[in-house]
């Protein structure tokens, strides 16, 4: 299947992936992340329990240094 | 503050420390985990941002902040619309599990002065969804009364623009939102150097918020240290309560007793 995650498309050869397997897929940890899938929140509980299908759209992120917008701060969604 | 009885409490929680600290522009994540450290802070603000999944080096802010000591206070900046600073700040709940949020809406790339009227808007949709939200606002004291009816634990006016180092331009502006409020105000954007973030804290702000005048300094950690003894001395001189400013002097020594 092919999703888009973080803006960029990427394939799978797997048929049937859940969100959890993604982010082992990904070598992500599950700590302190939230995921979209197609613009709904997925609560960690559920990262097991929700299948994904092709094309559907992700977004993975993370906390990262920052205090205040500053011009260079790129938006990402 | 151990030696005062004077606590610092937002939305029922009490902090150590009345300076909040950002977590960007650090040189090395070993640089601003001692700065954090000698900051005395103990609520820390980080962004919101994509995982870069082409990272050869998966090294995480969060390797350096201990979340025993910190409280994480996730933020909406770089965000530009009420509709993506919600979104920002769901993200943020989700990856942080915590309800607190610093509310940030841009209005302008040039100037990152605030878009009030769409911060409002946000913080009216995050407070109904029981975030406890920290809006970034002007100093106007009629858009902080708006946020406080709108159910904001505080108000953080900016003192001058962001990362502009101008210290508080409008100390008369601040006065009236201190009176005008009740929720706590905390200068947030344009503190430069320690007698900035005194005189702030002299005027009566609650706190202050800092990210570049710590980061962007030639020495972080020293003036993470100097930030936190100005945040403290200006306190405690505000709660000592100052002499009137006067035009002539006034002796401090007895004038009787003089020899003849």
């Amino acid at each position: 299947m092919t999703l888009t995650i973080n803006g960029e498309k990427k394939s799978f050869e797997k048929t049937s992936l859940n969100i959890r397997n993604l982010l082992e897929l990904l070598d992500l940890p599950l700590d302190h992340i939230a995921v979209e899938l197609n613009r709904s929140i997925i609560p960690k509980s559920q990262f097991a329990e929700t299948p994904l299908a092709d094309e559907d759209v992700i977004e993975i992120v993370r906390f990262v240094g920052g205090g205040k917008s500053s011009p260079s701060g790129q938006l990402i969604i | 503050m151990s030696e005062y009885k004077d606590p610092f409490i937002i939305a029922g929680k009490e902090l150590k420390s009345r300076l909040i600290v950002g977590t960007g522009k650090y040189r090395t994540f070993e640089e601003m985990e001692k700065a954090l450290e000698i900051s005395g802070a103990d609520l820390v603000t980080v962004s919101v941002r994509r995982v870069d999944l082409n990272a050869k080096n998966k090294e995480s802010l969060l390797h350096y902040i201990d979340l025993k000591k910190y409280q994480l206070l996730p933020n909406t900046a770089g965000c530009y619309t009420a509709e993506e600073a919600i979104r920002y700040a769901r993200l943020g709940r989700e990856a942080g599990m915590s309800d607190l949020i610093k509310l940030e809406v841009i209005g302008s790339e040039k100037t990152l002065f605030p878009d009030n009227e769409a911060t409002l808007e946000a913080a009216k949709v995050l407070v109904k969804e029981g975030f406890t939200v920290l809006p970034y606002t002007s100093d106007d004291p009629i858009m902080a009364k708006k946020l406080e009816d709108a159910g904001c634990a505080v108000v953080m006016p900016l003192a001058a623009p962001i990362g502009s180092g101008l210290g508080i331009r409008n100390p008369y502006n601040i006065k009236i939102i201190l009176e005008t409020v009740k929720v706590p105000v905390i200068v947030d954007a344009g503190v430069g150097t320690a007698s900035d973030a005194s005189i702030a804290m002299e005027l009566g702000c609650d706190g202050i918020l800092m990210n570049t005048g710590i980061a962007g300094a030639e020495d972080a950690v020293m003036m993470a240290d100097a930030m936190k003894m100005a945040v403290r001395a200006g306190r405690l001189a505000y709660l000592a309560g100052r002499i009137p400013k006067k035009l002539y002097a006034t002796a401090s020594s007895p004038i009787t007793g003089m020899l003849h």
